[in-house]
């Protein structure tokens, strides 16, 4: 059984993983572009985003969810997702991108407000472009004052993707709760936890190493 | 001739006159010191030439070509600024180095830079980047800083970071250096060997406008002094002859006011 149990949720944690992943390849470049528009000198771009903003971090990752997956079959009259297991992930992708690319844009703009302006002015009077003085200067100061705050809303991610079991997304939760439902066992969603445990226990040293790795300068 | 020619520049803040009706020449190889309380438009001044204001009206002319008039189009793109930017070097009061990057590297990333736009970089690449390298530590070694070469900022003294900076500002060869403050940033102890390098750039004739506070040494080093209050050019002249027989009654109330304190 344990064996059954292991491999069950082995499966369970390729799509957490699946999930986790995605959601951060594409909401990390997404919540710069944002931040980017928090910080942009044309209002109405501003506003925009910070309604967005302040729509998604103000309302439940479940209700987004729900209404991203359901949403377009109730009021389109057509499920955009497709009624499998990968329209279902795909859907849960979709709604993590956008909660946390909000969330991650706070965090980006406070970073790259928190670089000098002395810095920027620094790269212009020696002739460099705005691009240049982003990825040459401010760049790599902002991810170094970036990677404590984006570390827990990484960690909270992996336990989030758990979420995606309210629109019967098989990952890990989902796959340990099934055997309560089918042979009464509690013990697997319990060895669930585990597979979390491990898993933000590795990004914890990576996080770590991260931050060591720009401890060379100030 | 000379080499800058500055006509009339005015700049407000909102509703506020930072500058007025500021206008001066400057010729090659000669040091300009600027003198004046807090408030009084000396750092502004220097922010316009540097294109980091830009004035509301006046123009700016380097070896006889306008680089700034604010009669015409401000419609300008980023690619001539930046050429523009290119005729003056800027030390800023609190250094601004590039904390992620050596000594060294702080000097040749705005060289290094511009190489990778040059059309044969690619075939060239070890050879200019060893040109920069050599380029950039002979400018660490008039700097006396040969040994910190590959330090980080946070690992040098206040005066060993100014002294890079001003390394950086000289490497992309500026007609005209400008300091802001050099000096206002430091412990009283570490003015001095700042202070020496600067002594020494002038010695070696280059043309230089500093912002300062140190009544002594523009009184020694520069040729030309200014000083401002209000955001008007009160008195100019003679360094010497300014700071030693000063003519306006404001230019005398400063200079008295400096040497008590």
């Amino acid at each position: 059984m344990l064996w059954n149990v292991t491999k069950t949720l082995m499966t369970g944690m390729g799509t957490t993983f699946q999930i986790f992943i995605m959601t951060l390849v594409f909401s990390l470049p997404l919540g710069l572009i944002l931040a980017f528009g928090i910080i942009s000198k044309w209002k109405p771009l501003r506003y925009l985003i910070q309604v967005l903003v302040w729509i998604i971090r103000g309302t439940p990752l479940m209700l987004q969810l729900i209404i991203i997956f359901y949403g377009p079959g109730l009021w389109l009259g057509h499920n955009i997702w497709g009624g499998n297991e990968a329209g279902r992930i795909t859907a849960t992708i979709v709604a993590f991108t956008i909660n946390y690319a909000c969330y991650f844009s706070v965090i980006f703009r406070g970073g790259i407000e928190g670089v000098p302006l002395g810095q920027r002015e620094a790269g212009q009077v020696l002739g460099m472009t705005k691009s240049q003085i982003f990825f040459k200067v401010t760049l790599l100061q902002m991810v170094k004052r970036v990677v404590p705050p984006l570390s827990n809303e990484v960690i909270t991610l992996v336990k989030d993707t758990s979420l995606a079991r309210i629109i019967a997304a098989q990952e890990l939760t989902f796959a340990g709760y099934s055997f309560m439902k089918s042979d009464g066992l509690t013990w697997p969603l319990f060895y669930s936890g585990l597979f979390y445990l491990i898993f933000v226990g590795i990004l914890t040293l990576l996080f770590n190493y991260i931050e060591k790795r720009l401890d060379y300068f100030r | 001739m000379a080499i800058l020619e500055v006509k009339n520049i005015e700049k407000h803040f909102d509703n506020t006159k930072v500058l007025e009706n500021v206008s001066f020449d400057l010729n090659e190889g000669s040091a300009l010191a600027i003198i004046g309380s807090s408030g009084s438009g000396k750092t502004t001044l220097l922010r316009c030439l540097n294109f980091l204001e830009t004035p509301d009206r006046g123009t700016i002319t380097v070896k006889g070509a306008t680089l700034f008039d604010a009669g015409r189009s401000r419609a300008e793109n980023e690619k001539d600024i930046r050429t523009k930017r290119l005729h003056f070097g800027m030390v800023f009061q609190s250094f601004n180095l590039f904390p992620q990057y050596t000594a060294l590297e702080n000097v040749t990333l705005a060289e290094r830079l511009l190489a990778k736009e040059q059309p044969d970089f690619k075939q060239r690449k070890k050879e200019l980047l060893e040109q920069i390298n050599a380029h950039g530590r002979e400018l660490l070694a008039q700097m006396g800083l040969s040994e910190r070469e590959s330090h980080y900022p946070h690992q040098l003294s206040g005066g060993q970071q100014q002294r890079v900076a001003i390394a950086r500002a000289l490497a992309l060869k500026p007609d005209i250096l400008c300091f802001d403050e050099p000096t206002s940033a430091l412990d009283p102890e570490l003015t001095g060997e700042v202070l020496k390098v600067i002594r020494s750039l002038a010695d070696r004739k280059t043309t230089m406008i500093i912002v300062t506070h140190e009544m002594a040494f523009a009184r020694d080093v520069a040729d030309q002094v200014i000083f401002m209050d209000g955001g008007v050019i009160v008195e100019q002249g003679d360094a010497r002859e300014v700071i030693n027989h000063p003519k306006e009654e404001r230019t005398k109330q400063f200079l008295t006011r400096y040497t008590q304190g």
